[in-house]
């Protein structure tokens, strides 16, 4: 029905009250600060490293190149747990599918050539998408209950499928799509960053599938009473969010030529804090593709600084849980009770 | 017989006939048989717990019942689900308003009939018209009187009560084309915006579009509908023309003291 039948139907409008032009309210979204967290932070991070760390280099393009390409894994998975997020679910596996697809993928590559690779690598992104996504519908139980299982379930399943050996990838043209090109400065990593940018943030902002996720998160039984699926909304979310976990795990794959059942181990945490930070809610209904970019960004520039300022894993991981709670404490507070 | 109800003539709008519906072991609805004729107003009325908004739960398609069987000009309505109910021409505004709360108020408007894209293209993939919905939705905030009053931007959740409600009649009503049920749809509104809903019911009717209003205000009901129907326990007791009704006797039915129907 378009808008000119709406208003026909309506009957009469504007006879009702005293209309006034749109001017005559504010049009805008209400703001708030928090919605600030992730640029105030992207300032202080940059301007601290900037100062502490500019003799060793972080301010070079070679530095920023090394950044870009160690966020878009991130990233791509960024974007999917914000669909996650936002329909109120919650996916703990997403680290255990990036091993599960590079080890796949590498398989796949050495018996059946390049495109049997690939389709192997997105099988791993539909199969264990579909599989939480129907185990959460079906069995009505939490997704954080039925991640935290598969989470386990995949890794396990991964580090089964090579007895824990790590597979090269021989096949240059892969290696060359997935990590290992560069286009001008930058390695092609980056082409997968902004395609998954464009596509995450059109899927969520204009179509209506991301109006959907939206309600599904927000007021389930309100969108049900509505007339949406909300059941194959939460499939669909949960089937994204592997996808771009298995994609995450064939661009590290490419990047080291190889696939070892440890790549993605410490990827979850770091992600949901990036999406966290980005602005979206754990709580569902709300969330930023472009906050969670940001929120990606501002973690590998973290880690990166460290490393330059000389800091060891250990006193890496310290900083992280710290600038966790700081973004959740700032983000996500409830109103008091 | 065709005296006491002239509107037998022509075709019932709305045929509802042997509803039922239980909720474990709770009878919420145990054979219903409702028939609206085009151009009624019918009151529904009946204490907490008698079954009102599972009977519109159930004609919105929410709900499938167990039993029975509901027709709109004679097309069953089938367990399709709300958007089957939509297509049929049923409109609903639900006592708990089924807002998305961190939705904004266009989008509560339009969600789930989004107006897309007119390039065939990005039409087929869900591309969305925003501009579109929120100039249609500026024209639904006018005719519920809320125009000028709130933003189509504005969060649902960062609304008042009264105004939530009012952003939920203009979607039923909004939409509407043969029925709308308003499921206690005055709860939450002042004195102003109350006349306004009453105001609009008797514009839906000027439009032909018949209106079922479910309130537990006996006057508003009397003063607003030609017919009323009263449940209790999950059965209908009275069904009645309000030429043979006034407020203690639709009160001795709602509590049981009378009897209409066996
Ligand atoms: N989804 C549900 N699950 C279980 N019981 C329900 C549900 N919906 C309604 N009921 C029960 O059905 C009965 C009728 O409820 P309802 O239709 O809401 O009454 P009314 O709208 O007339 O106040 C009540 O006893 C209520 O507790
Ligand atoms: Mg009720």
């Amino acid at each position: 029905m378009t808008v000119r039948n709406l208003i026909a139907v309506g009957g009469r409008p504007s006879t009702t009250a005293p209309t006034l032009s749109p001017g005559g309210v504010n049009d805008r979204r209400s703001f708030r600060w928090t919605d600030l967290t992730v640029y105030i932070g992207f300032v202080l991070v940059f301007a601290f490293f900037a100062l502490t760390t500019a003799d060793k280099g972080f301010l070079t393009v070679q530095n920023a190149t090394s950044i870009v390409t160690a966020v878009t894994p991130i990233a791509l998975m960024a974007f999917g747990a914000v669909f996650v997020l936002t329909a109120g679910e919650i996916d703990l596996s997403i680290g255990s599918v990036v091993a599960l697809s590079a080890l796949v993928t590498a398989l796949g590559l050495r018996h059946f050539g390049l495109v049997g690779g690939v389709v192997c690598g997105l099988a791993i992104g539909v199969g264990t998408g579909l599989l939480n996504g129907l185990l959460i519908v079906g069995l009505r139980v939490p997704s954080f209950l039925i991640t935290l299982g598969t989470m386990q379930l995949f890794s396990g399943i991964a580090q089964m499928s090579t007895q824990l050996q790590d597979v090269p990838i021989l096949n240059p043209t892969y290696n060359t799509l997935f990590g290992s090109g560069m286009v001008g400065p930058v390695s092609d990593a980056v082409v997968w960053l902004l395609a998954g940018f464009v596509v995450a943030q059109i899927a969520y902002r204009n179509l209506a599938f991301g109006w959907r996720v939206m309600a599904t998160g927000s007021d389930r039984r309100s969108a049900r009473a509505l007339g949406i699926n909300t059941r194959r909304v939460r499939v669909a979310v949960m089937l994204i969010s592997s996808l771009t976990a298995a994609l995450a795990g064939m661009i590290y794959a490419g990047e080291v030529q190889g696939a070892v059942y440890t790549l993605g181990s410490n990827d979850l945490l770091t992600v949901l804090a990036g999406v966290v930070i980005g602005g979206t809610s754990l709580f569902g209904g709300t969330g930023s593709i472009f906050g969670a970019l940001l929120g990606a960004i501002l973690m590998a520039m973290i880690v990166n600084g460290l490393v330059l300022m000389g800091a060891t894993v250990q006193q890496q991981i310290v900083v992280q849980g710290i600038i966790i709670v700081v973004a959740v404490a700032v983000s996500q507070r409830q109103p008091a009770e | 017989m065709s005296d006491a109800f002239p509107q037998t003539a022509s075709a019932p709008l709305l045929q509802v006939s042997g509803l039922g519906k239980s909720f474990g072991g709770l009878r919420a609805l145990d054979s219903i048989d409702l028939t609206i004729f085009p151009g009624e107003v019918v009151g529904l009325v009946g204490d907490n717990g008698a079954g009102k908004s599972t009977l519109v739960r159930c004609i919105a398609g929410v709900y499938v019942p167990d039993e029975g069987e509901i027709r709109v000009d004679g097309m069953p309505l089938g367990p399709h689900g709300p958007k089957r109910a939509a297509e049929l021409g049923i409109e609903v505004v639900h006592q708990d308003l089924a807002l998305v709360m961190h939705g904004d108020v266009a989008q509560n408007l339009y969600l789930n009939r989004e107006i897309h894209s007119r390039l065939p293209l990005l039409r087929q993939i869900g591309w969305l018209d925003k501009a579109a919905m929120r100039a249609g939705a500026r024209e639904i905030l006018a005719q519920v009187g809320m125009g000028g009053l709130v933003s189509v931007r504005q969060r649902v959740r960062d609304l008042s009560g009264g105004q939530r409600q009012s952003i939920a009649i203009g979607r039923a009503v909004g939409w509407s084309r043969k029925i709308v049920f308003l499921d206690e749809p005055t709860a939450a509104l002042g004195v102003r915006q109350t006349k306004h809903v009453l105001d609009l019911i008797g514009r839906l009717r000027d439009r032909g579009i018949v209106v079922v209003l479910i309130s537990h205000n006996m006057e508003q009901v009397l003063t607003t509908c030609d017919r009323v129907v009263v449940l209790r326990l999950g059965r209908k007791v009275a069904d009645e023309p309000i030429s043979n009704l006034d407020g203690p006797t639709l009160v001795s039915y709602i509590t049981g003291v009378r009897q209409s129907e066996p």
